[in-house]
């Protein structure tokens, strides 16, 4: 270093004295056109001779950084990176998985929403006669085709199903009865949704078929139409299980009680006309037929009735009540109409059968308005106690919770309970 | 002496400011004669500052242009005979145009001047300083001689 300064003396020194002269020049020295507001060139030298520093250290400290964030610390990040590739393909399965539950439930929801047939239009018609054979269960009604009657129409009453519609000439039509052995009709059971066929034996009982052996099925089991031999509607009662055997082959042998008396039967109804709806969930409570009637059939007297008679039937001695125009029925009215069609009294007024859909099978029925009109029903009423104690014999059998169709109470309109029936055809309500 | 000879005679002379630089030729003239790199360099750096202090642009440009002079002129001095009036004249035209060329290089690039080179008047300028400072130097020698 000594020899360095001592060969380099007078060169350093002259550096030196050029450097300070320098110095002094770039402090008076001002950069830029406007010399008062412009920076002196020492400040620029000095800006100049130290940023350069602070670049590389900046420099430095990103790549330092960069160095860390890119490598060292991606090594972590490459397993988390890993890992969450993992969850990403198990969630991936997932979402397949679900994606395809989701197509399954629209699918099942679609088939759900299928359209059902609700009863729209019914033509009332009173049973005249009978085939008056044990082989054959055939009755013969009071109405043709002049009311609208076709073949294979399904007959009802308020308690269940009665069967169908077999020949049909212009003012008279007969109907097989479910317990013909030639009679199929598309059964479901209640609990179990077990589908069956009901058809009759030589005796005249119906017997549920096509239910496996391995089915469990109990008596007091409710059976309902299925709605699948596209006569009846479905949810329509038909009977209560009385007995379970074995049958041929690998089948149940199921004995079935009819909801309605086929024995006695006096009025019926013939579906002349069904609708295709959607069902809708009804929450309502299950109302029986006997209950509706109950709010629109005129009340019976709790004494005997001694003076008031039913009104002659002006065609067909029909004395159905019905229909909006006749039916003057206080809602609300109990004794004695539960049952429309009544096939204990002869006497008793004809009733406007309703049956009740229930709720959440088939979803709230309508009916038929007063005189042929069709209606939907609307949603069937609260029960009421009256007509829960009206409720005759011939609903005993019926079972607890029967589906029924719901008509639409007609407008209320005055009580008339002695106002003969009209001529046209009375619909029930 | 040779300052104030050079801001006196200008007034009634002004091309004398233009070709002569008196305070140059004193300057070689000294670094030449004490034979020290360090003694010539401080010594034109003072005569240089000076002589910008006595003028209206920035000082340290004749400051820095003289120092460079100052220190070329002593140490050539100390390796070449300098004595001879031929060899100062070229030593003085040689260092005259050294100082032009330093003048010119700090003038524009530090202080931002729109000074121009010209060759004509510069080589004139230097003819005329190197015999000029041949007579100053000859009498000056008598002047060192005597003390």
């Amino acid at each position: 270093m000594e020899s360095f300064l001592g060969r380099y003396r007078n060169l350093i020194i002259l550096v030196g004295v050029l450097f300070l002269q320098v110095l002094g020049l770039a402090v008076q020295v001002k950069t830029g056109a406007n010399e008062e507001k412009d920076t002196r060139l020492i400040r620029v030298w000095a800006l100049g001779a130290i940023t350069p520093f602070e670049r590389a250290l900046v420099w430095v400290q990103n790549s330092t950084a960069s160095v860390w964030h890119n490598y060292f610390y991606l090594r972590g990040v490459r397993a988390e990176n890993r890992q969450l590739k993992e969850q990403i393909e198990q969630m991936r399965l997932q979402q397949v998985r679900l994606s395809e539950d989701a197509a399954q439930a629209r699918r099942l929801q679609t088939l759900l929403s299928f359209k059902e047939q609700f009863i729209s239009k019914t033509v009332a018609a009173q049973v005249i006669g009978t085939s008056g054979s044990d082989l054959s269960r055939i009755v013969t009604i009071d109405k043709g085709e002049n009311a609208g009657i076709r073949r294979d129409m399904a007959v009802i009453t308020a308690d269940g199903i009665v069967g169908k519609v077999l020949f049909v000439s212009p003012n008279l039509a007969q109907v097989l009865l479910i317990s013909d052995q030639s009679s199929g009709v598309g059964a479901i059971l209640d609990k179990s949704r077990l589908q069956g066929v009901l058809r009759g034996t030589a005796n005249g009982e119906v017997v549920l078929e096509r239910v496996m052996s391995d089915e469990q099925v109990q008596p007091g089991d409710i059976v309902l139409t299925s709605g699948g031999d596209q006569i009846f509607p479905k949810g329509l009662p038909v009977g209560t299980v009385t007995r379970v055997g074995s049958g041929k082959d690998l089948f149940l042998s199921i004995r079935i009680k009819p909801a309605a008396n086929l024995s006695r039967l006096e009025e019926v109804l013939v579906l002349t006309e069904k609708q295709e709806r959607e069902s809708v969930a009804d929450d309502h409570v299950r109302i029986r037929a006997a209950d509706i009637l109950a709010q629109r059939l005129p009340s019976v007297p709790d004494k005997p009735a001694t003076a008031v008679t039913p009104p002659a039937v002006a065609e067909g001695a029909s004395p159905v009540p019905v229909g909006g125009n006749t039916a003057a029925k206080p809602a609300g009215t109990a004794a004695g109409n539960a049952a429309a069609v009544k096939s204990a009294s002869g006497n008793t007024p004809a009733k406007s059968a309703t049956l009740q859909v229930q709720p959440g099978k088939t979803a709230v029925q309508p009916s038929t308005q007063s005189s042929a009109q069709t209606s939907t029903a609307p949603k069937p009423k609260p029960l009421s106690k009256s007509s829960t104690e009206a409720k005759p014999d011939g609903a005993q059998s019926q079972p607890p919770a029967q589906p029924s169709i719901v008509e639409q109470k007609p407008a209320p309109v005055a009580a008339q309970p002695d106002t003969p029936p009209p001529s046209q055809d009375n619909s029930p309500q | 002496m040779a300052l104030i000879v050079q801001a006196y005679v200008p007034k009634y002379f002004p091309s004398f400011a233009v070709y002569v630089d008196l305070p140059l030729l004193v300057t070689i003239f000294f670094a030449m004669a004490r034979r020290n790199p360090v003694a010539g360099l401080f010594t034109g750096a003072i005569i240089g500052l000076v002589q910008d202090m006595i003028g209206s642009r920035e000082i340290g440009i004749y400051g820095i242009a003289k120092t460079v002079v100052g220190y070329g002129a002593s140490s050539l001095g100390v390796k070449l005979d300098v004595e001879n009036a031929g060899a100062r004249l070229l030593v003085t035209l040689g260092f005259y145009l050294v100082h032009s060329a330093v003048y010119f290089a700090v003038a524009r690039g530090l202080v931002n001047s729109t000074l121009h080179w010209n060759w004509g008047p510069g080589m004139l300028a230097g003819l005329v300083n190197s015999f000029l400072g041949v007579i100053l130097y000859f009498i000056l020698d008598r002047f060192k001689q005597r003390t």
